[in-house]
């Protein structure tokens, strides 16, 4: 697949799931967009961590995105470490030295970009043998997916569901990853991206970095109401446990947070990943027009934000609505009011559910889709 | 029409039932202030109208989206600016002109993105208000105008002879207009302005540019 950056890249594997049944007509495919550090496992027990799919209150028998009714699809995007081609996959660009084994791409790995993890979903939908997706859902860089998808397959997207989304990167947004990249960086285990040599990973630095990025998809009220100022167990006083213990709760959350993810993240995968959503800006090409983007466009979206996510706030989802409306596109927008920021999109929220749970049945029906 | 259809038709507001009558079928129709999406649903149901909402209260919006129908949240006083020349064939505002910021402006805004604007607002003069304010010289509470008036969000009521003459001043056409009493009947009174502005407690109007 040749990349928006101009590399070709020689092969390309994408892994993926599917749940339900595809149709008679192949025309109540959905497809799930996962966000920067998701992955394929959407409504299933992941084969790696062991725990449940990252968002089976949405998707599954019976849930607003139903199995029962839609087939669903969810792939490892592009650049990705779940089975997608990405930084830890072997590289096939140049010939494998006499006698020695093919290296991973690491740091070689060229830039992808939103668009071209949309493109490799596009083959991916082909290979199944479906022309046009009833549906595309994702949250966070999931909908910067959706809307990328909206806005270069139009004929192939009866109706979009971007959630705390945004159609670019703000600057606020860029500065926070290139924390975290920064902290990988430093890691004196990263070696210049050549980590495998050594057989050991910058554990510490993408543990940082995704640590930076937690607090990012919470709230300070999210914050506040699990942890407030409570001392770690068995701390009599901040005092106790000295300059360099753990005195609050919210420290080891972090800490777990930080921890659990390197056991199932790539370093050089966030770096490309987070690069890719830096990079997004759906207006560039239009001078900065947003709307044409989006012009003459027959999908139907439904924009979803939440009242306490500053990373992707409520304002970027009302820009996208507006620049949609300058096109006469049929929008639906809701905020859903919330203390639990933008990770909200992968808690329980009823309201979350009721509406993309409506939003995709008055679609069915608009879209004349039998349902069994 | 099916009888899930005839029972949500018996729940509509009285202004909401004429304006959908008032709607050619298969038009596209932008409706301000739509509420939970009654309005659209009926319209979609019965007229397979391209039917579209704006709703300011986030709750409504929620509501109506959850139940399937495209709507928006939005404010009438600044949203509509964004849509294009002649968008829909409709737009509609029920019962929302009257708590508008700027009512002159966003019947503008209708008439730009729209061929025609169907308008409903609770008639402030009405026997009943003038009565009322005259009688205890304080501001009328009514089945139509119910809240006090440091709670009310009708910051711009009007009455029908009001609304003529902001027509005539913007050279809109009137195509027709109604008066509706207390009962939901239209007004007998319709040829005659004074005895519409007195019985009607609603006012529909449909207009497009001149």
């Amino acid at each position: 697949m040749l990349l928006e950056c101009g590399v070709m890249l020689p092969s390309l594997t994408i892994a993926y799931c599917t749940y339900g049944t595809l149709n008679a007509a192949k025309s109540n495919a959905i497809l799930i967009c996962h966000a920067l550090t998701g992955d394929q496992y959407v409504a299933e027990r992941h084969k790696l961590t062991g725990r449940p799919g990252w968002w089976e209150l949405m998707v599954g028998p019976g849930k607003p995105v139903d199995t029962n009714r839609y087939f669903v699809i969810c792939s490892n995007v592009l650049g990705g470490c779940m089975g997608s081609t990405g930084p830890a996959s072997l590289r096939d660009d140049v010939p494998v030295p006499e006698g020695g084994k093919a290296e991973p791409w690491g740091i070689d790995f060229p830039l992808v970009t939103i668009r071209d993890m949309v493109r490799a979903q596009k083959k991916l939908i082909e290979h199944l043998g479906i022309a046009r997706l009833f549906a595309v859902i994702g949250g966070s860089m999931g909908g910067m997916q959706t809307l990328e998808w909206a806005a270069t397959y139009p004929e192939c997207v009866f109706a979009a569901v971007p959630i705390a989304a945004a159609s670019y990167h703000s600057a606020q947004n860029i500065a926070f990853h290139e924390v975290g990249r920064q902290a990988i960086y430093a890691d004196p285990e990263w070696q210049g991206g050549r980590y495998w040599e050594h057989g050991r990973t910058p554990a510490r630095g993408l543990a940082v970095a995704r640590m930076a990025a937690h607090i990012t998809y919470l709230s300070e009220q999210a914050l506040t109401r699990k942890f407030g100022r409570r001392l770690r167990a068995g701390q009599a006083s901040p005092l106790a446990a000295g300059l360099f213990g753990d005195m609050f709760e919210v420290e080891s959350y972090l800490r777990h947070q930080g921890s659990s993810f390197v056991r199932r993240f790539d370093a050089n995968s966030y770096l490309a990943i987070t690069r890719a959503m830096d990079y997004f800006d759906l207006a560039f090409e239009h001078e900065g027009d947003l709307s044409a983007a989006f012009a003459g466009t027959p999908t139907r979206f439904c924009l979803v934000s939440f009242s306490s996510d500053w990373l992707f706030p409520t304002a970027q989802s009302r820009e996208i609505a507006r620049a949609l409306n300058r096109v006469a596109a049929t929008v639906s927008f809701v905020e859903i009011a919330t203390d639990k920021g933008h990770d909200a999109f992968l808690l329980d929220e009823p309201d979350l559910h009721r509406t993309v749970g409506g939003f995709l049945t008055g679609c069915a029906e608009h879209a004349g889709l039998l349902v069994p | 029409m099916n009888d899930g259809v005839r029972f949500l038709a018996k729940t509509l507001r009285i202004d909401q039932r004429m304006i959908a009558e008032m709607i050619t079928p298969g038009s596209r129709v932008l409706v301000i202030g739509c509420g939970d999406g009654e309005l659209l649903d009926l319209l979609f149901r019965t007229r397979q109208c391209d039917a579209r909402g704006i709703e300011i209260d986030m709750a409504m919006v929620t509501r109506a989206v959850a139940h399937g129908l495209p709507v928006m949240q939005g404010d009438a006083d600044l949203d509509l600016e964004q849509y294009p020349d002649g968008a829909f064939d409709y737009a509609l505002l029920s019962r929302t002109l009257q708590a508008v910021e700027r009512p002159r402006e966003v019947l503008q805004q209708m008439l730009r993105i729209s061929t025609r604007a169907v308008v409903s607002f609770p008639n402030f003069g009405h026997w009943r208000m003038r009565w009322q304010l005259m009688r205890t010289g304080k501001m009328p509470n009514t089945r139509s105008w119910p809240r006090p008036w440091y709670a009310t969000p009708n910051i711009h009521p009007c009455t029908i002879r009001d609304f003529f003459a902001l027509c005539e001043e913007e050279s809109y056409i009137v195509e027709s207009w109604m008066a509706v009493d207390e009962a939901g009947r239209r007004s007998p009174w319709r040829r005659w302005l004074s005895l519409a502005n007195l019985f009607g407690e609603q006012a529909v109007f449909l207009l497009r540019k001149g």
